[in-house]
């Protein structure tokens, strides 16, 4: 198995609704708790899976059509989470051990008992997927929640990553990368969905669907001066 | 695969469902808990509203029961000390209730007027405003006067329902939406679900905001309007679809009054009113038997133009006659619209085509049997699927309420209003354009009011005003200067009770309402307001009364505080009475229930209200003998009866629980409500879901549920002729009250167009557009929309400061650069932010997130918090009052219909500051800390449980992962 995130960029709305709601599961789950630094002061500081990042893409047109004086530009909302690579050097480059990828299900999970917080993994990660919790010392990251996907004490239907279960536009859809059929699977190919710098070599498991441009057809009129009030007339219409 | 080990002890946790309460949507959330802590709140998959979502703020709640910022026990301000200097004792319940009850019974002997009742945040209002009229004051609304009263009223008094609450896309069947100032709203998660499902089916999403953020983000056509324009866009559209031809007439004759007959006497009285027969019905000309008919009738066929006489010889002309002549004048022209509105010409006739296109191209047909208002079967629902969306950008104008009936306007020539594709409503909309409800006028001691506080007035007779024509309530709402506010307006109460303006009051009562701070126009000045003194050394508003869950910047301000519960601390109920969470094919209501127990000596306000209701003997509290009718809230909400059989909750009526919409109080309604999940669902049958204005099916089940009083056809009104008759007033040609003051005759006879129309917002008139060369306007951020508390740890790490967002190519040419510090001036005052620039605003525009800023000390906050040091209120720039006319008095900046808070019709100018100034500017003292009051953690390591990690056999250490 393989399993990832497919992130529909057509839709997300950049709400950080999969923020929060993975930092509540998280904060009491295997990796847990997620603290939070100076969560009342000057500047709060805690430690996040998944995050929002949001860009102004500069020289899109408004459905190919330029608008006068106007500025022309796409907001495209992206949120990052561990990819789950299949070449992570963030497991490689662990001195511990502490981070590993997992056989079965490709999970890229960290040790908590073993991570001595050296961060090298951190800065291994070109993704910024892993953050470390200052109070505790040890490497946090997302775990695709790890504790909710095989848990059968739970309903079949919410045996899903938080931050899935929780998205308004579901625009997160979880599965298996390995199995063609599976909905991940199949929209990456109907959408075109991308691995985010595959240059680097790292092969990330996470799919990004990016946005789509409907358009709409005018309806075909004849350019005629104005009907004026005296060309309409009335037509038989029973009430 | 290895097995993996227990994570959860799923033996100690316990799930229980309730309602949502981060903000006005109301979503159902099902909450697992472990011990007295929270678990994890997920949205219901079975819930109607969200399906099993959940937003940011809602995903937060854990946090917001954490806060540090909780009340804890009722305060007394300490004798001796000022208002405002946040020094308190605690007392007991019993104190302050009895403190209360006696302030409160004398108020209500001797002038019940002397009390002001206003309300924020809550969804409460049918209770509030119940205990109002109980009381016998007027002097009651909530904080829908400077929130969304255009889109209410404008809905109400046009198609009988409205964007926000009362309607909705169909999201499953629209294939081009039209969103209109909306950054983020009451339907939070809905919206957003339907956006995915219209996106998926490939239907076109259009925005028109200044602003590309949230959903213009995902726009498939941005339109970045020139704020406070897009009445004229609206027109500007219909313009170009008047000079096609393309209106869908058969929808103008049948649901809407384009047939009527109206009479044309410029300059004498009636010139503008519906010719109406002796049976007070307006006519129509009907062209089958070529005579004046009731324009009621069915089976007629009444002409949508021309000009006819009544039998008198007065000259008529059909209300459609009159539209196509106002629009089809140059002036709403694409070229003329295009510089107003800083969008092309071609842009505004492409728009106003594509919409042509999909609704009389792209017509999709249900093939339902129903039954229309007159009683004939019909075999299928036409639609034409496109729909729209509006708010904030549209409601906080001064041209506000034009510009929404302009939309809806726009809806109804091209068919749309609740068809399949188009625009629903919501149970238990529509209502008979507008409501039947009068406001209530006349107080007397110890007296109910003899309806409700608000009301929705049809002529000037049904002002409230006095024989003079002077305001009767302390917001002077529903007087010459704001004779259509439905909502009141609560953003001139402290001014104008400060002022003594029209009167003195002795006590304001709140509730969840900031205004100190975020909630209040001009904030700094209130603030100043609220410590004002008579010459007798007493305060200018004597006594504050203020509920809340948390340390707000209002308690610091406030005599007597009353600690609120926390919405997972209590019972509460989300009512039809109210405002409904119903989906379109639904109706729906719900309630709240305890999830944890208060640890604090904190009751919910809905219980104080009752107790407070019964100590003071309101009628419908006591028993003849004396004794307390309800045993506090929940008893109150089974027993109470607004009309027999008819009460706060719908669902599982009747002695035995199986009546649903109508039937006896039943004593185990809450226990079912709890075992349904927290909510009541009553789907419509699909004859029911379409046309409801005129559809028999519906409107039955709606007289027998109690949402309408008769089952007669709703009848969209194109043509307002209450407007007229306030027009007529305005003009001296009213046969009834008129004003006398020219400021407010000019008001009348200027913007109470019975047709929709565009006007320059009201400030920007009275102010140098050179000088105050941008807009400014706030949006609302999605994970701290309506949350109501930026104290909330997670929160406030997605942002802990605002910033000034402007254009990029406009911000470099005025060497303004990322991220420096600027001075916003406007008539009212001046502020510093810091900057921010981007590509996706509208180049006349700047804006920031509202309501991130808060005063020093308050929410738990350190005092150093972003909140107050880097985070600034744009609120301090906007001024309650219109910049002073000479000659004029002053008046309210508001809509001049509505009473609608003008806040975004804000003008500013901006200058770089010194490079040596930074940091937000004004600054205030910090707050005191409460008594008792815990300190805020230094950090936080929250869990309910040890965690239980998931080792990593030495064996695949080894063998670095190569087993």
């Amino acid at each position: 198995m393989k399993l990832g995130l497919a992130i529909d960029l057509d839709t997300c709305v950049g709400c950080h609704a999969c923020a929060t709601a993975c930092k509540q599961w998280n904060t009491s789950g295997t990796i847990g708790p997620l603290t939070d630094q100076d969560p009342y002061g000057r500047d709060p500081i805690g430690t996040w899976l998944n995050r929002i990042r949001t860009y102004e893409v500069a020289g899109t047109p408004v459905a190919g059509i330029p608008v006068e004086g106007a500025p022309v530009s796409k907001t495209v909302h992206m949120p990052m989470s561990c990819m789950q690579c299949e070449e992570a050097d963030c497991v490689t480059v662990c001195p511990t051990g502490a981070s590993y990828k997992r056989e079965e299900d490709g999970i890229v999970l960290v040790d908590q008992d073993k991570c001595m917080g050296c961060n090298l993994c951190a800065w291994a990660c070109p993704y910024g997927a892993r953050e470390l919790d200052e109070e505790q010392g040890v490497m946090k990251k997302c775990t695709l929640c790890v504790d909710r996907i095989y848990d059968e004490a739970l309903p079949e239907a919410e045996r899903q990553p938080a931050c899935v279960l929780s998205c308004p536009t579901s625009s997160r859809v979880f599965g298996d990368f390995d199995d063609p059929n599976s909905t991940v699977s199949k929209l990456t190919v109907e959408r075109g969905g991308q691995g985010l710098m595959p240059e680097l070599g790292y092969k990330p498991v996470n799919r990004y669907l990016p946005p789509r441009q409907h358009t709409a057809e005018a309806m075909d009129v004849q350019r005629s001066p104005m009907q004026k009030l005296a060309q309409w007339t009335n037509k038989l219409i029973q009430r | 695969m290895a097995k993996l080990p227990q994570f959860e002890n799923h033996q100690q946790q316990q799930t229980k469902f309730t309602t949502c309460y981060m903000c006005a949507c109301r979503c159902g959330i099902k909450v697992t808990t472990e011990g007295e802590e929270i678990r994890f709140i997920q949205g219901n998959p079975n819930h109607p509203i969200n399906k099993g979502v959940l937003c940011a703020k809602g995903n937060s709640g854990i946090m917001k029961q954490a806060s540090p910022a909780k009340l804890r026990k009722p305060l007394l301000r300490k004798a001796g000390t000022e208002r405002g200097a946040g020094e308190f004792e605690e007392i007991s319940w019993e104190q302050a209730l009895d403190m209360l009850t006696k302030r409160l019974a004398n108020i209500r002997a001797t002038d019940p007027r002397q009390l002001a009742f206003f309300t924020g945040r809550d969804q409460m209002q049918a209770l509030t405003g119940f205990w109002a009229s109980q009381f016998g004051t007027i002097n009651w609304a909530a904080h829908g006067g400077f929130c969304s009263v255009n889109m209410a009223a404008a809905g109400l008094y046009t198609t009988g329902q409205a964007f926000w609450e009362f309607g909705d896309p169909d999201w499953d069947n629209t294939k081009y939406f039209m969103l209109w100032g909306v950054a983020e709203d009451h339907a939070s998660n809905p919206i957003k679900i339907g956006l995915k499902r219209l996106k998926d089916r490939g239907a076109k999403f259009v925005a028109i905001n200044p602003v590309r953020t949230g959903y213009q983000a995902i726009a498939d056509e941005w339109v970045p309007i020139k704020p406070g324009t897009d009445g004229m866009l609206a027109l500007s559209m219909i313009h170009v679809l008047l000079q096609n031809g393309l209106v869908d007439e058969a929808f103008l004759v049948r649901y809407t009054n384009a047939p009527y007959l109206v009479v044309n006497t410029p300059g004498q009285q009636g010139d503008g009113l519906f010719a109406r027969a002796d049976n007070g019905e307006p006519q129509v000309w009907d062209q089958a038997s070529e005579s004046l008919r009731d324009g009621c009738l069915p089976d007629i066929s009444p002409a949508l133009f021309g000009e006819y006489h009544d039998g008198n010889g007065r000259p008529l002309r059909t209300v459609m006659s009159i539209l196509v002549e106002k629009y089809e004048s140059d002036e709403f022209a694409p070229q003329q619209a295009a510089k107003l509105c800083g969008v092309s010409a071609d842009t505004i006739e492409r728009l106003a085509l594509e919409m042509a296109q999909v609704a009389f191209q792209e017509t999709i047909t249900l093939d339902i049997q129903w039954t229309d208002w007159a009683g004939r079967k019909q075999d299928k629902f036409i639609g034409r699927p496109v729909s729209m969306h509006a708010m904030r950008g549209i409601s906080a104008h001064s041209n506000g309420f034009q510009t929404c009936r302009a939309l809806h306007l726009l809806q109804i020539l091209l068919g749309t209003i609740d068809c399949p594709g188009g625009h629903l409503a919501k149970p238990p909309f529509p209502k008979h354009t507008p409501p039947g409800i009068k406001p209530a006028r006349d107080t007397a001691p110890n007296t109910p009011l003899a309806s409700a506080p608000l009301g929705f007035p049809t002529c000037p007779e049904d002002l409230v005003i006095d024989g003079e024509g002077q305001p009767l309530r302390i917001d002077k709402a529903y007087s010459w200067d704001a004779p259509l506010a439905n909502h009141g307006l609560m953003h001139m109460v402290i001014s104008n009770a400060v002022k003594g303006d029209p009167y003195k009051i002795d006590t304001l009562m709140l509730f969840m309402a900031n205004m100190a701070w975020n909630s209040s126009m001009n904030t700094a000045n209130t603030m100043a307001m609220l410590r004002e003194k008579d010459d007798d050394g007493e305060y200018k508003i004597p006594f504050i009364v203020n509920s809340d869950a948390f340390h707000s910047e209002m308690v610091n301000y406030s005599d007597l505080v009353l600690p609120d519960t926390t919405f997972l601390e209590r019972f509460d109920t989300i009512s039809m009475l109210d405002r409904p969470i119903s989906e379109a094919d639904a109706a729906c209501d719900s309630i709240r229930q305890p999830i944890v127990k208060p640890d604090r000596d904190v009751r919910s306000f809905q219980e104080v209200l009752i107790d407070l209701a019964t100590r003071l003997n309101f009628p419908e509290f006591v028993t003849e003998e004396g004794k307390p009718r309800y045993q506090g809230y929940q008893d109150f909400i089974v027993n109470h009866e607004r009309a027999p059989g008819i009460g706060f909750l719908a669902g599982w009526r009747g002695e035995n629980g199986d009546q649903h919409l109508r039937g006896a109080p039943n004593p185990d309604q809450w226990e079912k409500y709890i075992e349904n999940e927290c909510f009541f669902e009553y789907k419509l049958a699909p004859a029911q879901r379409y046309y409801r204005h005129a559809n028999r099916d519906y409107l039955d089940l709606a007289v027998e549920a109690g949402w309408v009083g008769s089952n007669a056809q709703i009848v969209l009104e194109v043509y307002s002729e209450p407007l007229q008759k306030f027009r007529l007033a305005g003009r001296g040609l009213y046969d009834g009250p008129m004003p006398n003051d020219a400021q407010h005759q000019q008001r009348l006879s200027t913007y109470f167009d019975p047709l929709p129309f565009y006007y320059q917002p009201l400030e920007q008139a009275r102010i140098d557009a050179a000088e105050y060369d941008f807009h400014a306007i706030t949006q609302r951020p999605m994970f701290m929309y309506h949350s109501w508390d930026s104290q909330n740890a997670w929160l406030r790490q997605i942002s802990s400061q605002n910033f000034l967002y402007m254009n990029r190519q406009r911000a470099e040419s005025m060497g303004v650069e990322d991220e420096s510090w600027v001075w916003l001036e406007s008539h009212n005052g001046k502020v510093r932010a810091q900057v921010k620039l981007m590509d996706g605003v509208e180049a006349n525009t700047v804006w920031t997130w509202n309501a991130i800023a808060k005063q020093s000390g308050a929410w738990g906050l350190a005092k150093d918090a972003n909140e107050s040091k880097d985070a600034f209120l744009l609120n301090h720039l906007i001024s309650e009052l219109l910049p002073a006319q000479q000659g004029a008095a002053d008046i309210t900046n508001s809509d001049p219909i509505t009473g609608q808070a003008a806040w975004y019709d804000l003008c500013v100018k901006i200058t770089p500051a010194d490079p040596a100034e930074t940091g937000a500017w004004p600054q205030f003292d910090p707050v005191n800390a409460l008594p008792d009051q815990q300190a805020s953690p230094d950090s936080l390591s929250y869990s309910t449980h040890d965690n239980v990690n998931i080792k990593r056999p030495l064996k695949d250490i080894l063998m670095r992962g190569k087993l």
